[in-house]
């Protein structure tokens, strides 16, 4: 049995199965870009990629991914390992603070660009609403999706 | 600076390489966690731990018998203990700690804990906590009054004698929770050499380094708390986070191996102290002619069951009772109050929130009553170049920019023009449109509350790069960006030569908090006197070198320039290094003296002020209710913007949690409990519950301040609630005494009813 994660299969033993993804990611993998915030999937710190759908790996275990293709934020780099772009707008909006949202912001941000690259400000915001951000009143952090949202138009 | 933004630390942010402290792993490490009681006052009896022991991968349960050094911490009282043993004083007291080789079987074992207790009357209420037969929460201290603090100025009788118009109204704010998304976190390493190495999700790691000492019994100088990323803290990564280091120390200890005890979110919500909640009762005497004569307030606080920092945040609420206006006779009377609530401490404003939700309220009645424009009264009474504040101090240290505040803030948010369009209630509207604004100032950094200086070293190496440590801590809003800034700016070179060293409590002397908003003035103070001493010493080696006196040597564009010559810094740190003398600096910066008489309340409280005003534009749902805010302004003063996006962040990041604060946060206690644990319950704003907002920066260096800098966390936090309080009231025309307005149609909140000897127009 396998999961894909960041492009690379992993082999999932049977007692794996019925561990939550957040912890399998973590703890196996110890892929901790991924965040443990509320632990009941309200905040979107723990959001990774799954079939390119953002879902909360806090409420999957093993098994639901099983064969499906897991994107965590260190997946999120580019082959040549330089920051994605929409990283990189991360940075240059200052929408990053504390950093604890932002792994989950990106991956959130990064489904709503794959199927929707030119969202008005509005729709960034209610993609974005079911992440959490404590520091940065989200402003910068929408600024950031608008300007990576170019990129993925290509 | 360019327009993009800059952090030191955002690249490790972005990609999740970034280590927090429960992403830290090391060979050997065992789990801890917490155990509670079901009990909000009692007296214990005995813990049976037998069940728990032998659960399966327990290691070892803990209960305050096994502390060898002191169980009691604080940083002005010592009352909190690490884990309770007499009594347990509130809902989140940790009774023992369970450590195992995983932290699944650490939480099956806590349940297997049982606490016997002979239960106590709770005292839940902070005015029935001060009558003289309530039941102590803390014997040994007598009383529940934690302190007081008063202002006397002028003659209240007189000033109440020569108003017209007598208003008195009640007011009521909630408890609210810090929302951190990063939960308390420890990991602890006994090191050969006998160190304790502390990592932890906390912003005060002298204060921590004095917790885990303290328990650990052992010099501060065996304990060495090293600075790891911070998920959030706005002033809640203190005591709490202290105490959970000093937990996971203490098992590490007595383990003699690496502990790691990270919180689950209920865990953090029950346990880690709040924003205390007010109730204040604000009478003001104003004039015909629209000056306010007299204010007489009574301030009480509920600290909860421990003392914590609630006589700082207290004294700042005494201080700044009157909001930014000069008022001559002034009688206030501010009580902090032990209850066996959780307890309360610092929270970004630390005490101003609460005080300018009445103020900027009371400005806004008064106005009304004289039928006077409400900015205009503002500025009748505001405080000007060189007024006195009510405590006394003249303001003429600095630039006193109330009014350009107030200026900048109605020009971009089109004040005037929009006041005109709003609903007051009119029942033709489905959508009632409200706009309204409040304006504070605030004293800066800690003021007579604490010890107030920092210390940075400043170590350049051979190839002119440069090492920088500086006693702030990055709590997540960009301290360190803005220390490394300030440091480039001095020496004329770029940022990206200076690495920040990772922050640890054996390399730079006890510098403080990272509170108070304190971080780039105080830390930035020291930044600035260790460069000038740097550049004091490289003038003095090199201007044999450089050919001219070194009062002519200058730094600029990379460069150390004499007379008609130049030398690349890399160069003139090479040079350094051959002349024999390290291009290294310590730096210290004092805050300037300040002053205060607690009989009086007289004194110059803080070294300088900060001043700023925050309108809000908004709609309130004639038939639901709902408020949709449509745009909210800012203007803030901030000496000098050092990182401007990062600035830009606290401006936005701040109007926000205003927000939260004013609509709908509130720790919901019954019986001493916490009701709303988690993020579904305890709801902070949503990005699309909020607006597009305006920032605009104010920059009016301060001569005390080296950086230029002043501050801004926390004024941008602090005068959102009453800026919605005020557009709620245009847009509804119904007042509201009491946050969260949860339903801003209803004025079932409002003031009690008027004292009968109050004054009505005549
Ligand atoms: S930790 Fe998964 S949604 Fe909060
Ligand atoms: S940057 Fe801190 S929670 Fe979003």
């Amino acid at each position: 049995m396998k999961v894909h994660v960041n492009r690379k299969p992993v082999e999932v033993s049977g007692e794996a199965l019925g561990t939550r993804l957040i912890d399998f990611l973590r703890e196996e993998l110890d892929l901790t870009g991924t965040k443990y915030s509320c632990g009941i999937g309200v905040c979107g710190s723990c959001t990774v990629l799954v079939d390119r759908k953002a879902v909360r790996s806090c409420r999957l275990e093993v098994r639901d991914v099983l064969d499906k293709k897991v994107l965590t934020i260190e997946g999120m780099l580019r082959p040549d390992g330089s920051l994605h772009p929409l990283q990189q707008a991360f940075l240059d909006a200052g929408a990053v603070q504390c950093g604890y949202c932002t792994p989950g912001m990106i991956l959130t941000a990064h489904a709503l660009l794959l199927r929707h690259p030119a969202p008005t400000r509005e729709e960034i915001r209610s993609a974005l609403r079911n992440n959490l951000c404590r520091c940065t009143g989200y402003q910068q952090i929408v600024e950031a999706v608008e300007r990576a949202a170019p990129f993925y138009r290509k | 600076m360019p327009d993009r933004a800059w952090r030191n630390d955002a690249v490790a942010k972005v990609t999740g390489a970034a280590r927090y402290t429960d992403d830290l792993k090391l060979p050997g490490l065992l789990h801890a966690v917490p155990v509670y009681s079901n009990f909000v006052h009692a007296r214990i009896r005995t813990i049976r731990t037998g069940a728990a022991e032998a659960a399966e991968g327990v290691i070892r349960i803990l209960t305050a018998r096994d502390i060898p050094g002191a169980n009691r911490h604080g940083q002005i009282r010592k009352d909190m203990p690490v884990l309770a043993d007499d009594k347990i004083r509130y809902h989140g007291d940790v009774i023992a700690i369970v450590v195992a080789r995983t932290r699944v079987q650490a939480v099956a074992a806590a349940a297997l804990v049982e606490v016997v207790a002979e239960p106590l009357p709770a005292v839940l209420d902070p005015e029935e906590a001060l009558r003289p037969d309530a039941v102590p929460v803390h014997e040994q201290h007598g009383s529940n009054l934690i302190h007081t603090h008063r202002v006397r100025r002028g003659d209240i009788e007189r000033g109440f004698g020569e108003s017209d118009f007598i208003l008195e109204h009640d007011f009521q704010t909630q408890h609210v929770e810090h929302a951190y998304l990063e939960t308390e976190a420890a990991v602890c390493l006994p090191r050969p050499d006998g160190v304790m190495e502390v990592r932890g999700s906390m912003q005060h790691p002298f204060s921590t380094r004095r917790f885990v000492a303290g328990t650990l019994g052992e010099p501060l100088a065996n304990v060495e708390v090293v600075g790891t990323p911070l998920g959030g803290g706005f002033g809640g990564k203190d005591d709490t986070a202290a105490l959970v280091c000093a937990r996971a120390a203490l098992a590490a200890r007595l383990l003699g191996r690496p502990v790691k005890m990270t919180y689950d979110r209920e865990w953090s919500m029950r346990e880690s102290y709040k924003r205390h909640p007010y109730r204040v009762r604000y009478r003001m005497g104003v004039r015909r002619d629209g000056i306010i004569r007299a204010v007489h307030c009574r301030i009480v606080a509920d600290g909860g069951a421990y003392c914590s920092v609630t006589p700082w945040v207290t004294w700042r609420s005494t201080v700044q009772c009157c909001g930014p206006y000069t008022v001559e006779n002034v009688h206030c009377d501010t009580l902090g109050v032990y209850t066996n609530n959780v307890f309360t401490g610092a929270m970004r404003g630390f005490g101003s929130p609460q005080m300018n939700f009445v103020v900027e309220q009371m400005v806004e009645i008064a106005a009304e009553k004289l039928g006077m424009d409400a900015v205009e009264f503002r500025r009748l009474n505001m405080v000007q170049q060189d007024s006195l504040t009510i405590t006394g101090q003249k303001l003429n240290q600095h630039r006193v920019a109330m009014g350009e505040a107030l200026d900048r803030v109605r020009e971009a948010s089109s004040f005037e023009e929009k006041r005109k369009r709003c609903s007051h209630g009119s029942d033709e509207e489905e959508e009632l449109y409200g706009i309204g604004l409040a304006m504070s100032y605030r004293g800066v950094s800690l003021g007579a509350e604490g010890a107030d200086f920092t210390a940075a070293t400043v170590n350049a190496q051979a190839d002119g790069s440069i090492l920088l440590d500086v006693g702030v801590h990055e709590n997540g809003q960009g301290a360190e960006s803005a220390m490394i800034l300030v440091l480039a700016r001095e020496l004329g070179v770029r940022p990206d030569r200076i690495r920040l060293q990772r922050s640890s409590t054996a390399t730079i002397p006890d510098s403080g908090t990272t509170v108070a908003s304190r971080g780039t003035i105080m830390g930035g103070g020291a930044v600035v006197q260790a460069a000038r001493e740097l550049k004091r010493k490289i003038a003095t080696t090199l201007s044999q070198r450089l050919g001219c006196p070194m009062e002519e040597i200058r730094f600029e564009g990379e460069a150390v320039h004499g007379r008609g010559q130049a030398l690349p810094f890399a160069e003139a740190m090479a040079e350094m290094y051959k002349a024999r003398v390290f291009p290294f600096a310590f730096g210290m910066f004092r805050a300037p003296e300040v002053s205060w008489d607690e009989e009086t309340g007289q004194g110059d409280a803080y070294f300088t002020w900060v001043y700023g005003c925050q309108a809000v534009e908004l709609t309130v749902n004639r038939r639901t209710g709902k408020v949709t805010l449509l745009g909210m302004t800012a203007a803030h003063d901030v000496g000098r913007a050092v990182n401007r996006p990062m600035v830009l962040g606290q401006f936005y990041g701040g109007m926000a949690m205003g927000a939260g604060y004013a609509l709908q946060e509130e720790v919901r206690m019954e019986e001493g409990k916490i009701r709303n644990t988690n993020f579904h319950t305890y709801r902070i704003l949503k990005a699309d519950q909020l607006p597009d907002m305006q920032a605009v920066i104010i920059e009016n260096p301060d001569p005390l301040s080296p950086s230029g800098a002043k501050s801004i966390g926390e004024p941008v936090n602090e005068i959102m609630a009453p800026a919605i309080a005020n557009a709620i009231y245009n847009a509804t025309g119904i007042r509201h005494f009491r946050i969260p307005i949860l339903n801003p149609l209803s004025s079932e909140s409002s003031a009690e009813d008027p004292p009968a000897d109050r004054k009505e127009p005549s």
